[in-house]
């Protein structure tokens, strides 16, 4: 696609920059500040050829990869490092990367307009499938060939971390390396090994990529061989005896060990998440059976509270924010949770700074919930979120997700109570066995809300946002047949047609065409890669903006590479079908997969392992690691699974998902 | 206490917007331990008001914002202490406690002055459009405004042009622009040179306000409201820019 030779000047030992010819575009570009660097926090540590460069990239616009803390934490763990260095870069937007392309200016770092192709390694941060072709092009601006059999020992090597990569396989032909899990110590072994690799002078390619293959929680596609028979993958098998058949996920096992990032970055220009960040766990047991994030990062691992409240006392004084996340992927649930944001607002009343607004990126869905809601909004009370995630119980059964309504009518009671005025509701459509019955649930519970609220404002209402379910690698749903575009555009047009009646609703959903693209990436086998090459070809970049994305791109590429939307998205995988991550290991045995698969159409919740016996599910016996919970009991509330056995009633109903062990035979590619 | 604070904004940080700049000095002020004052109300914002917005490219050796401070602070350490606390870029130079009942910037700006770049024009070209410009008296400029189109004649917002020399990229222009009723920006201000003609690297040198009838610098005007001199909060370069001001 492109020729972009590397236009640069030279700034002696501290390397290459372009920025000379991008300054003087950048007063015909948008929001010009993403490209300038500067931002407090940034380790301007030199480019030494000595050592090893990394280039962390962001595969999306400057405000929604900056904040992303996964990066940030690695960025400065490779900088505290003798034999490794660190910049970031994000992707242009569309309108400097026309300048770049006529100007020849390569994809740079944006602490010293370093261009890209000096780097030794090239990382992305993969959060999201529509974001590949991104990567593509990213690559592709750095003058660096898109392809891993392209590559000389002049080019970095290309790698990729985050919670896409437990299913690299789309991207097997573009990545040299994958990072599995926690990547706090798997970068600094990489380091080492390239330094070492450095320091010998050799230049066999290959062979380093060989000897990083042997790192745990490394994988190297192009080590591997996929098999097919058909439309089936039979295998995907190491090339060589040295490179592990199975590749396992990384976990840290303290994350008192990692108090990062220690310095966050203060950005110059706004982003998506302009505050301070504190992670104080990192897992969850919770076992929504649709969420992917809850099953790759078990156990659960809590960071002390003195270490939180410590970072987040320095954090807010050196960055000068006025906010501060909690974040994990259910805070409400951390031990002590509500003394700690006490201290932490005690903190603050001391300091003498101004008011402290302290945010939980979810709620639980409960009068606990709103209670710690209420002691960290002090002052505004507008909005309160909340995720039932489905219409009914038999739903949230299937799904383990064990909020009774009473649940929800309680905590949002509560919180038109005290004063908020509007709740935002979160859902998803298309579930495993999802009747009209449960889709209109969603709407009944929306109406629902509203009516309590009027006991309390005439200005209630509740928003009501609907996705459209993806399922997952290494989840219970990863064997679930995707709804098609057309059945979630009807399910949606249910809720609107129900809500419209509905005073006070008012209905959100995400674009069902974005679904199903995120759903051929997301469970696909290495036959995709071509797929992705020709999106990015013709021009599908940045598929996560609306005004962007372009599904025929995405149809168009599935047909000319006689691959079927059918097999890959909408199909209900079998139990003894071999599935392209197979030979990755997220922790989870695949069996525990398969019953928990089961117990959800038999509408059987499970509840947290954090305060019950163990399921088995691999995460810690697997690794001889344990939750690290500060207490053994479940926090204060009772709610979603943690107060009883009413959680785990059996429902009786039929479900319409019909599983076989016979391979199915429609839509088939040719 | 209320502060008049005067900053500059030159580099790189000239890309950042306005309300960039905003948030910046918000951070810098609680880094830097300056207890800022807030609003009352369901949702506090710190009591900082900004002048007129700079457009993003543009650099600036005259910033102003007021800040009101809940907790006195030592002036004399201030802009340091303030600056260190700022991404490179961003120094602040001068600070004055204001007297009661001093307009805000956004009232009292009335002029600004410029250097400009100008690109597509010789320098004997260039003096020749602006003497022609100055000559008229009309000059259309036709604005978008939301959609809406609108035809103002902007020869009364252009006080002064002064073709200075070359620079790299163009040539220098030194402008005098009007902020108050009738303006016009910079980049407005360049395609009326002629056709093709574009801005190129801009700075603003001097905002002024009009206290009865004298030109001074916004800090001069905040502390003595220009009756009177004064030493005692602002230095001696700020005291002879409102007198040399005031004078000439």
């Amino acid at each position: 696609m492109s020729d972009t030779r590397v236009s640069t000047e030279s700034t002696g030992s501290a390397g290459r920059t372009v920025w000379p010819q991008l300054e003087g575009l950048l007063h015909r570009v948008s929001k010009p500040a993403r490209y300038i660097g500067g931002e407090l926090g940034a380790a301007y540590k030199a480019m030494d050829a000595s050592q090893i460069n990394w280039l962390f990239v962001y595969p999306d616009t400057y405000e929604i990869g900056l904040p992303n803390q996964g990066l940030q934490i690695l960025y400065e763990i490779i900088n505290e490092r003798s034999d490794g260095r660190a910049d970031r870069s994000y992707a242009p937007w569309t309108d400097l990367e026309a300048l770049m392309r006529s100007n020849n200016i390569p994809l740079f770092s944006v602490e010293h307009h370093t261009p890209a192709a000096d780097f030794d390694v090239l990382a992305f941060n993969l959060s999201a499938e529509l974001t590949y072709t991104n990567l593509l092009n990213c690559v592709d601006l750095a003058g660096v060939p898109i392809r891993t059999d392209q590559r000389t020992m002049e080019h970095p090597l290309v790698m990729a971390g985050g919670h896409c990569t437990y299913n690299p396989e789309p991207l097997a032909d573009f990545l040299d390396v994958v990072v599995l899990g926690d990547g706090e110590e798997a970068v600094g072994e990489i380091t080492a090994v390239m330094y070492e690799f450095k320091c010998s002078g050799s230049t066999d390619r290959t062979g380093l990529l060989r000897e990083l293959s042997h790192l745990e929680g490394v994988y190297v596609p192009s080590m591997y061989i996929a098999h097919y028979d058909g439309p089936h993958l039979k295998a995907v098998e190491p090339r060589f005896n040295d490179v592990p058949e199975v590749v396992r996920k990384r976990t840290v096992a303290d994350l008192a060990d990692w108090p990062y990032p220690k310095n966050q970055l203060v950005p110059l220009t706004e982003v998506v998440h302009d505050r301070l960040s504190v992670e104080v766990f990192r897992g969850c047991t919770r076992g929504c059976r649709f969420c992917q994030a809850g099953m790759i990062t078990r156990p659960v691992r809590e960071r002390p509270a003195d270490q939180v409240r410590t970072m987040v006392k320095k954090g807010l004084d050196r960055s000068g924010y006025d906010e501060v996340t909690l974040t994990s992927l259910s805070t409400a649930d951390m031990s002590g949770i509500d003394g700690v944001v006490k201290d932490i607002m005690n903190d603050s009343d001391s300091s003498g700074a101004g008011p402290l607004s302290v945010s939980l990126p979810s709620l639980r869905v409960d009068a606990f919930g709103v209670d710690i809601a209420a002691e960290i909004q002090r002052g505004r009370r507008t909005g309160l979120t909340f995720a039932p995630e489905a219409g009914t119980w038999r739903m949230r059964q299937i799904i383990n997700k064990l909020i009774s309504e009473d649940d929800l009518y309680e905590a949002v009671d509560a919180a038109y109570s005290q004063g908020w005025k509007r709740m935002k509701l979160y859902f998803l459509t298309g579930l495993p066995s999802e009747t009209d019955e449960d889709t209109l649930g969603i709407a009944e519970l929306g109406k629902n809300c509203v009516e309590i609220g009027k006991k309390y404002t005439k200005r209630a209402s509740t928003t009501v946002s609907v996705g459209g379910f993806v399922p997952k690698p290494f989840t219970p749903f990863q064997w679930f047949g995707q709804n098609t575009d057309i059945e979630l555009q009807r399910k949606i047009g249910l809720l609107r047609d129900t809500t419209r009646k509905m005073r006070g609703v008012e209905l959100k959903w995400h674009d069902p065409k974005a679904t199903l693209a995120e759903g051929i990436t997301a469970r696909g086998d290495r036959r995709l890669g071509p797929v992705i090459e020709e999106v990015w070809r013709r021009g599908g970049t940045f598929q996560e903006w609306s005004e962007h994305f372009d599904l025929t791109l995405w149809t168009e590429a599935m047909a000319k590479h006689d691959l079927s939307i059918d097999w890959y998205v909408y199909r209900h995988r079998n139990e003894d079908e071999v599935l392209p991550w197979d030979h990755l290991d997220a922790g989870l045995h695949k069996d525990f997969l398969w019953t928990d698969w089961m117990d959800a159409l038999d509408e059987v919740g499970l509840p947290d392992c954090r305060w019950t016996p163990c399921y088995d599910c691999g995460a810690c016996t697997g690794y001889g690691i344990e939750h690290v919970v500060a207490s053994a009991v479940p926090p204060a509330g009772g709610s979603q699974g943690t107060s009883g056995p009413r959680q785990l009633a059996v429902a009786g109903g039929a479900v319409p998902v019909s599983i076989g062990r016979a391979p199915t035979t429609q839509g088939l590619p040719t | 206490m209320k502060l008049r604070v005067r900053f500059t904004k030159n580099g790189r940080i000239r890309f950042i917007s306005h309300r960039d700049v905003a948030r910046v000095f918000e951070r810098a002020l609680r880094i830097g331990g300056a207890s800022v004052a807030y609003s009352e109300g369901f949702s506090p914002r710190p009591k900082i008001s900004f002048g007129l917005a700079l457009s993003v490219g543009f650099e600036s050796d005259a910033e102003y914002l007021d800040v009101d401070l809940a907790a006195p602070v030592d002036l004399e350490a201030f802009p340091g202490r303030l600056t260190e606390s700022l991404p490179d870029g961003l120094v602040v130079e001068a600070v004055a406690p204001m007297l009661p009942g001093t307009q805000s910037l956004q009232q009292a700006i009335v002029s600004c002055d410029w250097n400009l770049e100008i690109i597509g024009l010789d320098e004997a070209a260039l003096a020749q459009s602006v003497s022609e410009l100055l000559d008229s008296d009309e000059v259309l400029l036709h604005r978008d405004r939301k959609g809406k189109q609108t035809v103002v004649d902007v020869r009364p917002a252009v006080l002064s042009l002064k073709v200075v020399g070359p620079t790299e990229d163009g040539v220098g222009l030194a402008a005098s622009l009007s902020t108050d009723q009738v303006t016009i920006r910079p980049d407005e201000l360049a395609p009326l040179l002629g056709e093709n003609v574009e801005l190129g690297r801009a700075r603003r040198l001097h905002q002024w306000t009009n206290v009865d009838g004298l030109q001074l610098e916004p800090i001069a005007a905040a502390t003595d409201h220009g009756r009177k001199p004064h030493v005692r909060d602002i230095g001696p370069d700020e005291l002879v820019a409102a007198q040399d001001a005031a004078t000439g």
